[in-house]
């Protein structure tokens, strides 16, 4: 019955389509892409701001852009859409969902499109650490877009109140330890810093472990490091800052309460994403500070955020308006663009030459603290069965923080569980 | 009017059902046969298609300390709010029952609670819980205690979200035991007071009894919400700090939209809807022959 009405409705629409491009009296391509707003509000102005100016440029394609809600959403309605016949060439998806999309044949490798040398030189136009979570098995699957990393937020007045150089944030761990002393009030009506360990702690937790110059997967996407002794190490100095330090508070932390609780003064540092510097900058009532996470053996941080996707199931004519789209969406203007009005990054080089973002960065230096991290940055947890792995690493930080296992067994556990899931690819 | 044929009568029939059987059909009992079919099928994906695998599915449940972990949680959850969310809403049937001054405003504000979507709710109490900008921990603060982290906390992440969850739900309960309790007899009353029984012995004697049918209504409510009810975890804890809080029916949704297992997520479906059932037939079977009803 379903399968009539929708064919009824399909055929309405058809009639309406073909109506309407014999009026424009010129064959047009049609484009429907998905995008998702993780962070919500005024950004999916912006984007439909950018696809109108697309199409103003290139009438012979029309594009109807639909939001789709969080990452996880866009990622089920497009591969739902997909699955029941709806046209859907292009979407914004999450970066790490890159393994599932291969193995459930729903996208096509951009190395397969691009043909001249033009196309191949602008694949490797962007960021090469941007471009790590779009590419594996030797070819190039996901465009960066809005593409964010991990940064250190810290009030400046209180580093002032308690005698610390508020132009000089921690740049070790040791550094953070002995500045978390201090700014550590000892009646814990303050604290030195939070580290988020709800939503997402495999993303800070990378973050931790490139520090200690480890990271948590293979290129490839078959193989974890969860046990390995850096990984390990990283996992007890975080609990270490709650249990052994006192300059966090034990337990885990809330991710979506921890901007509130920096903005009111009761933790001074908060490690957090990029996406909320603009908020962060429009609603502190007390001078404050970004800078680059601290280093143990380097710097480090993962990169986050989504790509652009091209499906498998489309026409030549579709895959080349869609190619124009990307480019268009992702073009040096737009990127800076698109960096001003929300935070996320520029996603190349270039879009920091623009005029625009130059000006937007002499204005207001911080906008610029992910791009110089991005030379220490590395990609984000991604692997095959990569929700399941994830959970696994998840739970075990957050036994490991509230001391129900130590982290050396916690970590062990999370790779075991990762070796059953990932066998059969390797 | 003609009286028609029985076999006329049967098609009439037969017709008039038709838009809800095929309603009822289309989103309960196919979806449920699908179900139960999917758990013995493995994942599928592009390169290994789905294939038969008999009980493969529940052995690796069986095995799975997650399930075990989400099912005692929902049995812990299940047993911390039915009881006491039913006591508060008789305690407050029976206050906003008599003439107070303000009535109507009492009504409304313990039944406020029950119009807000469980996802403000949650929001709400996000920031009740908080620690140090939290209400909870400020009231804490503010009479000299320490604060505590009520969601990051295992030991106490379960008890926070069963407190939100009565506090949700006895309004609603209250409603209808509020109209139970308007609809008893007077001269019981006035027969008590005449033989002097105490309050407590009137309530216990012969209110409670004669409100049995609405506490069956309310109890079988309540069992069903302590395992439909998720929306809260969304936005509270995502069933953490490491599965502290998570419940099964956010399990089944994980497995099914995050780790795109659809599979193994209908494995867990029909344990829920086994456990549903056996409940349901239980309070039928064998709590109704023990209620009067008048």
């Amino acid at each position: 019955m379903f399968k009539k009405l929708k064919k009824i409705a399909t055929g309405f629409a058809l009639t309406a389509g073909v109506c309407f491009t014999s009026v424009l009296a010129y064959a047009q391509t049609e484009l429907t892409m998905y995008y998702p707003v993780a962070v919500g509000g005024p950004l999916t102005k912006i984007v439909d701001g950018i696809v109108d100016d697309f199409m103003k440029e290139n009438p012979d394609i029309k594009v109807s852009a639909i939001y789709a809600g969080n990452y996880n959403d866009a990622r089920i309605k497009a591969l739902a859409a997909l699955k029941s016949g709806q046209p859907a060439q292009l979407s914004v998806m999450f970066s790490i969902d890159i393994y599932e999309l291969i193995e459930q044949d729903a996208i096509v490798a951009f190395d397969d499109i691009v043909s001249t040398k033009e196309d191949k030189a602008w694949l490797d136009s962007f960021y090469p650490t941007l471009m790590e979570n779009g590419r594996t098995a030797g070819k190039t699957w996901g465009i960066p877009f809005q593409r964010s990393t991990i940064v250190m937020y810290y009030n400046k007045e209180a580093f002032r109140e308690v005698g610390l150089d508020p132009n000089k944030p921690p740049a070790t761990w040791d550094e953070l330890v002995e500045v978390g002393k201090k700014l550590t009030a000892s009646d814990g009506s303050k604290w030195g810093m939070m580290i988020p360990s709800t939503g997402y702690p495999y993303w800070m937790f990378g973050a931790l472990t490139m520090q200690n110059n480890q990271v948590l997967m293979s290129g490839s996407g078959d193989q974890t490091y969860f046990d390995a002794s850096g990984t390990v190490d990283a996992l007890q100095f975080w609990k270490d800052l709650g249990s052994k330090h006192k300059v966090m508070p034990e337990g885990t932390i809330e991710w979506g309460t921890l901007r509130q609780n920096f903005l009111e003064g009761k933790t001074a540092i908060m490690w957090h994403s990029t996406g909320n510097l603009t908020t962060v900058k429009n609603k502190a009532k007390f001078d404050f500070g970004v800078a680059m996470l601290p280093a143990n053996k380097r710097r480090g941080t993962p990169t986050g955020g989504g790509n652009f996707y091209i499906f498998k199931q489309t026409s030549e004519a579709e895959r080349v308006a869609a190619m124009k789209l990307i480019k268009f969406m992702t073009s040096p203007e737009r990127s800076a663009e698109w960096s001003i009005k929300t935070g996320y990054m520029g996603v190349s080089p270039a879009a920091y030459q623009t005029n625009q973002l130059k000006d937007y960065v002499v204005e207001f230096p911080y906008a610029a603290v992910a791009r110089d991290q991005l030379d220490y940055a590395t990609a984000e947890l991604s692997t095959f069965q990569t929700g399941r792995i994830r959970k696994a690493l998840d739970d075990a930080i957050q036994a490991a923080l509230t001391g129900a296992k130590t982290p050396e067994a916690a970590l062990q556990e999370a790779q075991s569980t990762a070796d059953r899931l990932l066998r059969s690819y390797r | 009017m003609r009286s028609a044929s029985p076999g006329m009568r049967h098609i009439y029939g037969w017709l008039l059902l038709t838009p809800a059987a095929i309603l009822l059909i289309a989103f309960t009992h196919y979806p449920t046969i699908a179900t139960f079919i999917d758990s013995f099928f493995s994942k599928s994906s592009a390169i290994r298609p789905s294939r038969f695998i008999g009980f493969s599915n529940y052995d690796a449940m069986l095995e799975d300390p997650i399930f075990w972990k989400v099912l005692f949680n929902n049995l812990w959850f299940a047993l911390g709010t039915i009881p006491t969310s039913i006591a508060i809403a008789i305690s407050m049937a029976l206050l906003v029952n008599r003439s107070l001054p303000g009535q109507g405003f009492l009504r409304m504000a313990y039944f406020t609670p029950t119009i807000l979507p469980m996802i403000a709710v949650a929001n709400i109490w996000l920031f009740f819980y908080t620690p140090q900008i939290g209400l909870i921990d400020q009231i804490l603060q503010g009479i000299g205690f320490s604060g505590h982290n009520w969601l990051g906390d295992p030991n106490t992440v379960l008890g926070a979200v069963i407190v939100m969850t009565v506090w949700k739900e006895a309004g609603f309960f209250m409603i209808f035991y509020l109209a139970a309790l308007q609809h008893l007899p007077k001269e019981l009353e006035e027969a008590a007071k005449l033989e002097g029984s105490s309050r407590w012995y009137f309530f216990w004697r012969v209110t409670f009894p004669l409100l049995m049918p609405t506490t069956l209504f309310v109890l079988i409510n309540a069992v069903l919400n302590s395992f439909k009810l998720v929306d809260h975890l969304f936005v509270l804890t995502k069933g953490g700090p490491d599965n502290a809080s998570n419940l099964l029916l956010y399990y089944i949704y994980e497995n099914a939209f995050s780790y795109f297992d659809p599979n193994y997520a209908s494995t867990l479906t029909v344990v829920l809807l086994a456990l549903l059932a056996i409940i349901a037939l239980l309070q039928f079977f064998l709590l109704d022959r023990r209620i009067h009803y008048r």
